[in-house]
């Protein structure tokens, strides 16, 4: 029962949720509000009908995850002060600044374009209309940099000085924390990441109906543009993850060391990259694994000869600095997510390059195994974005900003652990809902295809339906 | 002028502007019991707010955002110590938001009513609760000496507290009443200017016994100035109403709003939250701030961002300023 009712591990848990679910929406509203961008710029300058269905088609779907992703994120701005009221006390004066700048630049702008843009099809000349979905999906990149800006913060705390006295973290330097250099690398590695979540839906949904042999018009030129991005942003995201990684050994060694799971520090060729690791149930020694030497000295130091210090190492340095405490994360949770990101992550790129060779110069493959593949692109890349978030939130752990303040240390004193039983209830019961209506109606919007469309008016070069209403 | 005092202001700014637009798309969303008779009038009302909802409801991120920035102590104490209330809150917008998304989704009555039950619940819920939580972040809560908010849910339902509800409850229904007159024709545009004259007589008497409370108990000189013109602007809103000047009754109604948040801030100040146990322990704009120089940085943002802000959501109102007609929506299909 304590177990049950305690504040910390509830309250773990509900921003755990609250913040996977919300990112569910996040990489696909802005991968795909630049996808629908790029779309309706194509029918915008050559006029051709199937890039309107296109963009029509896929602006179904931007909207159906757009009103879930803001409706969510109330629940992000608001979750700190609430459950996490000591760690806003503590860091308010630095993490709210990022914050507020994302409200003020970039969210009002986002959500103020992207009402025009639904609702503004017969309202506003062509080429302002267009304009409305780039400002949108600005917007949403934009967005996206405070909020990496002030994680990175978390992750690594730069720009800051303590004030003993008031017992907080306060802002010296915004340059600093605006170029974090975890946020530099995080940034780009999440932005492409997001553009393959948005290329895996553009596949998925185009290969439905190409499957079916229907709608091929817009379909086919659907799935090159997903099949292309997802190629290219792959090797973006896989670029910049290895950025990432170099800044994350350089700030975060024990994350880098919990990814691997490796307890001794290891040299050269010890310091493998383990492919696949079956360990004891106590995760203390390891059965059996497949490695690849040197590799993670490569990763790690970009040289071959590099050392990568190891968890018990590791756990006694923080000893002698932090005092006594285990500053290990869940090893198995670490260790799994990486591997399941970068999996995911280049399975897809290798489905993309592969789909490219089959399609090639008008070819359509017959055989359905090829287009079920395909079809699993979005939740595989989706599940692919999401453990690697998991990866780099539970890695941070036992810290809530590294190095300065403890999870546990961060939680509000005066929220019991009932009142976060009940709100974490309500939000995993408003959310399941939520979810599996949204599936369904995505699935839904999919099935349907591409709108008919009439002939573009001499005029305006408009084309009904050119109105949307709720 | 100093920063804390200018963040006072912005902060108080903000809620302004969210109260004032979201409280009318809170109204418009109360208002389908009483407004819609069938499913084209209910469409009519939600698309007379459907491009700017979205907009509107981004104020309260923002205005959560800048409390955070500003006033650290200020955004934990209350968001801790609220935390059942502002669960409330968050759910109710949940549930809104979705389902005006989600409502023309399929054509199945069923699943229609459906939603239409959660854009009432879910615009109700939060139009009373935020007044709730003003009501008594003016009166004053229990806090103790590191800031931490020590009652209950039950301790924020005092009476003074619930007339506050109450009151940004009718306010807002009637705004949004009289949003609907101005936006819609024939029919409809005629039955909400009779509602609004029910709802505003009832709302004129509710908000003037609230604003007497507030201002004999904790009332400034500003605080009467701003109350005395939040009522004038609301009986002259209602005259406008009575006279079928719909512009003029929304933004006298919109007057009202801006000047009774502006009104309970000025109640407030210098206090941020007051502890109604001890003064000593109350969050006042020096304890509760950010440094000068977090202050400074955001004052740069703010005065850059908020002209440009108001800019293009001014535009956007002005892009949709014509009026839905019930032939507009049954020409569209689903």
């Amino acid at each position: 029962m304590n177990e049950l009712l305690d504040p910390l591990l509830l309250a773990r848990w509900q921003f755990g949720l609250t913040t996977v679910y919300h990112f569910l929406f996040v990489p696909i509203t802005i991968g795909l509000a630049t996808s629908t961008a790029v779309f309706q710029t194509a029918w915008y300058r050559t006029g051709k009908l199937e890039y309107l269905k296109i963009t029509k088609f896929f602006g179904t779907i931007f909207l159906i995850n757009f009103a879930m992703g803001v409706v969510t994120g109330i629940v992000q701005e608001f979750q700190f002060g609430m459950n996490w009221s000591e760690y806003s006390r503590f860091v308010g004066d630095v993490f709210g600044a990022p914050l507020a700048m994302e409200g003020l630049l970039a969210f009002f702008f986002e959500a103020t374009f992207i009402g025009l843009w639904i609702f503004g099809w017969d309202k506003l000349p062509r080429g302002l209309h267009l304009a409305t979905i780039w400002c949108t999906a600005i917007g949403s990149i934009a967005s996206a940099y405070f909020i990496i800006a002030a994680n990175a913060f978390m992750q690594n705390p730069v720009g800051y000085e303590m004030n003993a006295e008031r017992g907080r973290a306060e802002l010296v330097d915004i340059g600093a924390l605006l170029a974090n250099p975890v946020a530099l690398a995080a940034f780009p590695h999440t932005i492409a990441a997001s553009f393959m979540v948005a290329a895996g839906l553009i596949i998925s949904a185009a290969a439905w109906h190409l499957a079916r042999n229907q709608h091929l018009d817009s379909m086919r030129p659907a799935l090159k543009f997903g099949l292309w991005v997802m190629v290219g942003s792959g090797i973006l995201t896989t670029l910049f993850g290895d950025q990432l990684s170099l800044a994350m050994v350089a700030t975060q060694p024990m994350k880098m060391a919990a990814a691997e799971a490796m307890y001794d520090t290891a040299c050269g060729a010890d310091a493998s990259f383990s492919l696949f690791t079956l360990g004891t149930p106590d995760g203390t020694s390891e059965l059996f694994s497949i490695r690849v030497p040197y590799l993670l000295s490569f990763l790690s130091t970009h040289t071959f000869d590099g050392c990568v210090e190891g968890i018990n190492d590791l756990q006694a340095q923080y000893t002698d600095l932090y005092g006594p405490g285990d500053y290990t994360p869940i090893i198995w949770i670490t260790y799994w997510a990486f591997r399941w990101m970068i999996g995911l992550g280049l399975l897809h790129v290798l489905v993309a390059v592969v789909g490219l060779w089959v399609t090639r110069k008008g070819r359509m493959p017959k055989q359905a195994w090829v287009w079920k593949v395909a079809i699993w692109s979005f939740p595989l890349s989706l599940a692919a974005m999401i453990v690697g978030w998991i990866f780099t939130e539970m890695g941070r752990q036992p810290w809530i900003v590294f190095s300065l303040l403890p999870t546990e240390s961060a939680v509000s004193p005066n929220v019991t652990g009932l009142d976060v039983l009940i709100s974490l209830v309500a939000f995993t019961l408003i959310y399941g809902i939520l979810a599996v209506v949204e599936v369904r109606l995505i699935i839904r919007a999919i099935k349907k295809g591409p709108p008919e469309l009439g002939e573009p008016d001499p005029e305006t070069g408009r084309v009904e339906p050119a109105s949307t209403v709720y | 002028m100093d920063l804390t005092v200018l963040w006072f202001w912005i902060v108080a700014f903000m809620f302004v502007g969210y109260f004032v637009l979201d409280g009318f798309d809170f109204g418009i969303g109360m208002s389908l019991p009483f407004l819609g008779k069938d499913d084209t009038d209910r469409r009519v009302l939600i698309n007379t707010i459907g491009p700017v909802w979205d907009l509107n409801e981004t104020w309260v991120i923002v205005a959560g955002a800048a409390l955070f920035a500003a006033f650290p102590e200020w955004y934990a104490t209350l968001f801790s110590g609220f935390y059942l209330a502002l669960l409330l809150i968050l759910l109710a917008l949940i549930a809104r938001g979705v389902s005006f998304e989600y409502r023309h989704q399929r054509p199945e009555s069923r699943w229609k009513k459906w939603f239409d039950g959660m854009i009432v619940v879910g615009s109700a819920v939060p139009a009373l609760l935020w007044g709730v939580a003003f009501a008594n972040i003016v009166q004053g809560v229990p806090l103790d000496a590191d800031h931490n908010y020590t009652g209950t849910l039950f301790d924020l339902l005092n009476p003074y507290a619930l007339l506050g509800g109450v009151t940004t409850l009718l306010l807002f229904f009637t705004h949004g009443v009289v949003f609907a007159s101005l936006k819609t024709e024939g029919d409809l545009r005629e039955r909400a200017r009779r509602l609004a004259t029910k709802s505003g007589l009832i709302t004129i008497v509710v908000a003037a016994s609230f604003l007497l409370w507030t201002g004999l108990a904790f009332g400034t000189l500003w605080f009467w100035i701003l109350a005395a013109v939040a009522a004038v602007a609301l009986i002259g809103g209602w005259i406008a109403n009575l006279r079928g000047a719909e512009g003029i009754a929304f933004t006298l109604l919109a007057v009202t709003v801006a000047t009774a948040v502006l009104a309970l801030f000025a109640a407030l100040f210098p206090d941020v939250m007051p502890a109604s146990n001890d003064p000593a322990n109350s969050l006042t704009i020096e304890n509760a701030s950010s440094t000068t120089y977090t202050l400074t940085v955001m004052s740069w943002v703010a005065v850059f961002c908020l002209p440009l802000v108001l800019l293009y959501q001014g535009w956007t109102y002005w892009v949709f300023r014509k009026r839905v007609s019930r032939a507009s929506i049954e020409a569209a299909a689903h």
